[in-house]
């Protein structure tokens, strides 16, 4: 078929998985009309998202490594690394989220449709190849995900969540349309090869309004992230938002933030690369402190786990201040260990959510390994791996940002994290601590479900084997980043 | 006479200046929503008169996709807005302090 102006219908199909994710949201809003059972449609979006990652596979293995649309959109192995992460992401948050959203009331179709559209804002971030696309699917991930946040619309808490986050998001996308306009301004385009060419072409490297276009890119994409000192919205939208969402939000758009940040310093601003990690180097010690050590004042799980979701940005964004290859790839690892046990982590959180019972303080953990055994034994793993404690996998992402960081000569960055890193264990260790050695204060009654159980032994299963074969992930980054 | 580029780029960072400082200074939800407004349109300017003096067409598409995102960004904005009011009338910022810690 021929659209006119040299188009076909081929060239859309490095879209198919975006494509495939957008109709299956479509159509769950249209069945949320008819359907009365919501897990079918909660069903159907596990279903289009596996059809999704079968587009990418198939993309993938025949190595269609290429610029779409004027070279607006990138197919490459960076993007479809993310992907990954994000459909991963997406199954594990519509598997915890079955029996949860129907003890909050809030089991409704929309739900679905809009895990489906913000998945889709972030692979279009993670294969934007140009400001206007990146911007955009920043917008479409960011727009739903205020929605997902404020979705238990009957309680105050989530509604402030919801408006603290809108706020926040909108405040921080005006720097990042401020940063791009100052970058168009300077360079003439928004293609971010082009950026590159341009900036060294120009010798535009060292003008002062460039430098500024760069910190308004670096604080926009920080607020997503969650960087100190743009981290404010993050403890209460986490704490106030529906658990998998919080689950759902503490992995999803921080990766995407990821992606977008690694790709515009990377790509674009590559020659640039001592002026930008001389900024994100104060940045990366002030999150991994600031999250480290309030997070030891928290009594609420959710408000701890969302501290403790602050302080790993600060590790990821070792590997990207090493400006190296290597050093995006040990970024890359950490993330996708940090979706597994993080999510592990809400899971439980989840679990204990029941009828009348919040189950969000971290006094209800008292006694859990004398009641539920199991779940405390997976709690434990989960901490541990968090903490970074061998043989789990989150020692491993720890080690790698951290041996990255020592190669590019950061080695006082290295001692920081390490020493921050210690600090964190007494609030990851206090709950174990709590499990075990405290004798229970009530009976807790767990929610369980087989979807439930299927996440969680995803998700176990994946701290422990990565912890033991890294190599395995490692080299699949590896062969993504560099390809 | 022709308006010289920096006069808009001046205009632009000013109207943003007036907008950052809106959304940290007053304590008024709508104000601050004014403000956002006001953030983002200082950036159409800039793009619009960047895109006219280097005559690319990018930052005028740009300018599209701006407006039109800032559309679907208010509309859910106030909606959340609204749905936040009815369980708790208030539009002052010092006092929507549920969460915290």
């Amino acid at each position: 078929m021929d659209f006119g102006a040299g188009f076909s219908l081929i060239d859309i199909r490095p879209l198919t998985p975006e494509i495939t994710m957008i109709c299956t949201g479509l159509i769950l809003l249209l069945l949320d009309l008819v359907v009365k059972k919501k897990e079918a449609i909660a069903v159907l979006g596990i279903i289009g998202t596996i059809v999704a990652i079968f587009a990418t596979y198939r993309l993938y293995a025949f190595n269609e490594t290429r610029s779409i649309f004027l070279e607006m959109f990138a197919l490459d192995g960076y993007a479809n690394f993310f992907k990954i992460i994000f459909y991963i992401n997406v199954i594990l948050t519509i598997c915890i989220s079955f029996r949860y959203m129907k003890i909050e009331k809030a089991s409704i179709g929309e739900y679905y449709a809009l895990l489906m559209f913000a998945t889709t804002g972030m692979m279009i971030m993670a294969s934007a190849a140009d400001l206007i696309v990146l911007y955009l699917g920043l917008e479409l991930m960011a727009l739903s995900t205020y929605i997902l946040a404020g979705l238990m619309r009957k309680q105050r808490k989530s509604n402030e969540a919801a408006l603290k986050y809108f706020f926040l998001g909108a405040f921080s996308s005006a720097f990042l349309l401020y940063g791009i306009s100052l970058t168009f301004g300077l360079t003439g385009t928004t293609n971010i090869q082009d950026i590159a060419g341009l900036v060294s072409s120009l010798s535009i490297a060292d003008n002062a309004i460039m430098h500024l276009a760069v910190v308004f890119l670096i604080v926009a994409f920080g607020f997503k992230i969650a960087l100190v000192p743009f981290h404010m919205w993050a403890p209460d939208v986490y704490e106030g938002a529906p658990t998998s969402i919080t689950a759902f939000m503490s992995v999803g758009p921080k990766a995407a933030g990821f992606a977008v940040l690694g790709r515009v310093l990377f790509e674009a601003f590559g020659d640039m690369q001592i002026m930008w990690s001389s900024i994100l180097v104060p940045l990366s010690i002030l999150t991994m402190a600031v999250g480290s050590i309030i997070a030891l004042a928290q009594t609420n799980i959710k408000r701890m786990l969302a501290y403790s979701s602050v302080a790993h940005a600060g590790y990821i964004l070792l590997g990207i201040i090493a400006g190296t290859t290597d050093g995006l790839i040990s970024s890359v690892n950490y993330l996708m260990i940090y979706m597994f046990m993080n999510m592990g982590a809400f899971a439980i959180v989840i679990m204990l959510r029941s009828e009348g019972f919040q189950g969000e303080e971290l006094e209800d953990y008292k006694g859990l390994a004398k009641t539920n055994p199991a779940a405390a034994a997976l709690m434990l793993v989960f901490m541990f791996s968090l903490t970074g404690i061998p043989p789990t996998a989150g020692f491993i992402g720890k080690f790698y940002v951290i041996m990255e960081a020592i190669n590019a000569g950061d080695m006082y960055l290295a001692i920081t994290a390490v020493v921050f890193s210690v600090i964190s264990a007494f609030f990851y260790l206090r709950v174990v601590m709590y499990m075990y050695m405290n004798d229970p204060k009530e009976t807790v009654i767990l929610t369980k479900s087989p979807s439930m159980t299927f996440a969680l032994a995803l998700t176990t299963v994946m701290v422990l084997v990565l912890g033991v074969f890294p190599s395995v992930l490692l080299n699949l980054v590896r062969s993504s980043i560099i390809s | 006479m022709l308006v010289p580029l920096s006069w808009y780029i001046i205009l632009s960072a000013v109207i943003f200046s007036i907008g950052v400082f809106g959304f940290l200074a007053r304590r008024n939800l709508i104000i601050m929503f004014i403000s956002i407004e006001l953030m983002l349109n200082s950036v159409n300017i800039s793009l619009a008169a960047f895109s006219h003096y280097l005559q690319v067409m990018r930052g005028q598409i740009l300018v599209f996709f701006v407006i039109t995102v800032a559309a679907a960004e208010a509309a859910i904005g106030l909606a959340i807005l609204i749905a936040y009011y009815k369980n708790n009338p208030t539009i002052k910022v010092d006092e929507i302090n549920l969460l915290k810690g």
